[in-house]
């Protein structure tokens, strides 16, 4: 096994877990959040030239998920090292 | 030099270009072909996975339908992007640990049955030939429109580059044609948007021009202009959709978990080395696809907006059609675009009431675009030889899914389980080689129910392979009855649903006859809902799975230890 110890294993999943669901909180709050089911009452927002709502719909949470993908491989990685599970 | 010259030129140096890659990367043994040897860089398979998911339908007509959607063209850009969130944080790296060839690979064994295995290959070889039949159509379209060739003679063309190099090359040649083709793609979608944005509101960057004021002088909003130009011209306004909430909501479920569970693109996350790789190289092809997507929603209200003013006059009271820019006669010709003076008074008018005279093609965004804005013929010779990079790239990604499934899931691990490695490898090239012939076919003869069926490909991939594929990672203990009963359960569902509404009552089609409100295009979501819960159903009630999967799939939950993607 590549742990330590079971305790070590439970850990890991857990912490996993934990970051998994912060994550998919911001891209669930980002798309079907702002972009769609509150679009209409951010749309009273003006950001720029766009109406809010309609800005995260077409543009922001595109950028918003790209960033959660980082952010995601960068928080494993170290994870990873953490357990001492990382590959070579 | 005419546009026609420089057309082949630039679009047969592109061919010649593939054809390179594919002599340079062939392929020596069946690790080679499935998966490109399980060595690309992250960053050169991000690109990859860009070029093999944006398909010629991202590429031409995406941003046409969104000009023509306003608002709910959101579906698609959330949707087809979301999904990779998903497949970052929640499939891909768990699948690249697990280490095998294919999606019905890791069924059958997670699964530890062979029913679960042969379902997943029909599903995957369903789900891929419904793709590529409409790529092999957008190859011929692009010929026939920028090189003059007949559709059937662009076909044979499209369908010759990618028989060599698919068949040539496998996986290793495909990656790496699609690196080419991916930079070929994203510069000539760019470079187009770049001068139509500079010309309407002065900013270099789409992105930004999408929320900036007009560069007419009047101060405007570029999104406040055509919001008032559509109420006025009797359409809904433009940054506010159509659809209902809830049927917005499930079409972007249904897309995103759709695209997270298509085999093509989760295949290609084989072909890197390391489990770290499998992150970020996920990360990185979302970032490259962000550059077209985040494109396409300012081409769509740029193009709209130089469209109604070109049409219609800036005062609103329609042009002399005997003084119409060229371009509305060259695409008249095509029949994209067609004009009936009703009123007979000689001007063309465009509106969404019975003022309209005008019968416009959503395509035509995309493609006249550079000469709606009139830019330079090598920009017109570029954007052909993107849409065709665009049709080629996805055509070749789907085509290797269907010949694995083929010579690996069905011969390999199932009939004939004593092939060597040398002959496997010919029945791969072989069914390669037989898909292209049926692919080319269908876009030849296209069956006209292709749009119909693409909610089919995404509607079956959500309800079947994503719930199976999540609860194998995430749930060590489900078996493999809980899970064959739910993909056939999901499957069921959504198809009754789609086949209902688009085949057997397509005029029942509209919102009062719709369950919930939910069109078929987002009936997928609901179908995933049955999948899990009557997966959970019959688990409760039978064994869990045996001791060695639960090591199994705690085995896959860490990335030390991950080898090379292999068939044992």
């Amino acid at each position: 096994m590549a742990f330590r110890n079971d305790e070590d294993k439970v850990a890991y999943w857990k912490e996993n877990l934990s970051l998994l669901t912060k994550l998919l909180v911001v891209w669930f709050a980002v798309s079907f959040g702002a972009g769609i089911l509150f679009a209409d009452a951010l749309n009273a927002i003006q950001f720029f030239g766009f109406k809010l709502g309609f800005w995260f719909a077409q543009q922001g949470a595109i950028y918003v998920f790209v960033a959660l993908i980082f952010i995601y491989m960068a928080k494993m990685n170290a994870l990873d090292k953490k357990y001492g599970v990382n590959e070579d | 030099m005419d546009i026609q010259t420089l057309t082949f030129i630039i679009v047969g140096g592109t061919f010649a270009l593939y054809i390179a890659i594919a002599i340079w990367a062939r392929a020596g043994s069946t690790n080679d072909f499935y998966v490109a040897g399980g060595g690309v860089p992250p960053v050169l398979n991000g690109m990859a996975t860009a070029a093999d998911w944006m398909s010629a339908a991202s590429f031409i007509s995406m941003a046409g339908l969104i000009s023509f959607m306003g608002y709910d063209g959101a579906v698609y850009l959330m949707g087809w992007t979301g999904g990779y969130v998903l497949l970052a944080l929640c499939l891909a790296p768990y699948l690249r640990k697990f280490g095998k060839f294919t999606v019905p690979d890791f069924i059958g064994d997670r699964y530890y049955s062979q029913t679960a295995r042969t379902v997943a290959v029909f599903c995957a070889i369903f789900v891929c030939f419904t793709y590529v039949a409409g790529q092999m159509r957008g190859v011929g379209v692009v010929f026939s429109r920028f090189l003059e060739v007949d559709i059937v003679t662009g076909v044979l063309i499209g369908m010759a580059i990618v028989f060599f190099y698919t068949v040539l090359g496998g996986m290793k040649g495909i990656t790496y044609t699609q690196v080419a083709q991916f930079c070929v793609m994203v510069f000539a979608y760019i470079v187009p948007a770049v001068f139509i944005s500079i010309m309407v509101t002065g900013h270099i960057l789409p992105q930004t021009g999408f929320g900036a004021t007009l560069s007419d002088g009047s101060g405007m909003f570029l999104l406040e202009k055509l919001d008032q130009l559509s109420v006025d011209l009797g359409f809904n306004e433009y940054t506010s959709g159509t659809k209902s909430t809830i049927d917005v909501f499930f079409i972007t479920f249904a897309l995103m978990v759709g695209t997270a569970g298509l085999p093509h693109v989760i295949v290609r996350f084989f072909t890197v080395p390391k489990v770290s790789d499998a992150r970020k190289s996920a990360g990185w092809a979302l970032a490259f696809i962000a550059i077209v997507y985040t494109t396409a929603p300012s081409l769509a209200a740029f193009a709209r907006t130089n469209m109604i003013e070109t049409i219609n006059g800036t005062e609103m009271q329609g042009t002399d059609y005997a003084s119409a820019p060229s371009w509305i006669t060259n695409w008249e010709k095509t029949g994209l675009i067609e004009w009936e003076d009703k009123n007979n008074d000689g001007k063309m008018f465009y509106s969404g009431d019975d003022r309209n005279e005008m019968k416009v093609d959503r395509d035509i965004m995309v493609l006249a675009n550079p000469e709606i804005a009139n830019l330079p013929a090598w920009v017109i010779a570029l954007v052909a030889a993107g849409g065709v990079a665009a049709a080629l790239s996805t055509s070749a990604g789907l085509l290797l899914v269907i010949s694995t499934s083929v010579s690996h899931d069905l011969l390999k691990r199932n009939f004939a389980p004593d092939i060597s490695d040398k002959a496997e490898l010919m029945y791969a090239r072989l069914a390669a080689g037989v898909a292209i012939v049926i692919a080319g076919y269908f876009g030849v003869n296209p069956p006209g129910f292709v749009a119909q069926v693409v909610a089919f490909a995404f509607g079956l991939a959500a309800s079947s392979f994503f719930p199976a594929i999540i609860m194998g990672i995430f749930s060590k203990r489900m078996n493999d009855k809980g899970a064959v009963a739910g993909m056939l359960a999901g499957i069921l569902f959504t198809a009754s649903y789609i086949i209902y509404f688009k085949f057997l009552n397509p005029t029942g089609n509209v919102p009062e006859n719709w369950w919930f409100d939910i069109s078929p295009e987002g009936i997928g979501t609901l179908g995933m809902m049955v999948n899990f819960v009557v997966a959970y159903g019959v688990f409760k009630m039978t064994d869990e799975a045996p001791q060695e999967i639960q090591e199994l799939v705690e085995s896959i939950r860490y990335p030390k230890g991950s080898g090379e993607a292999s068939s044992h």
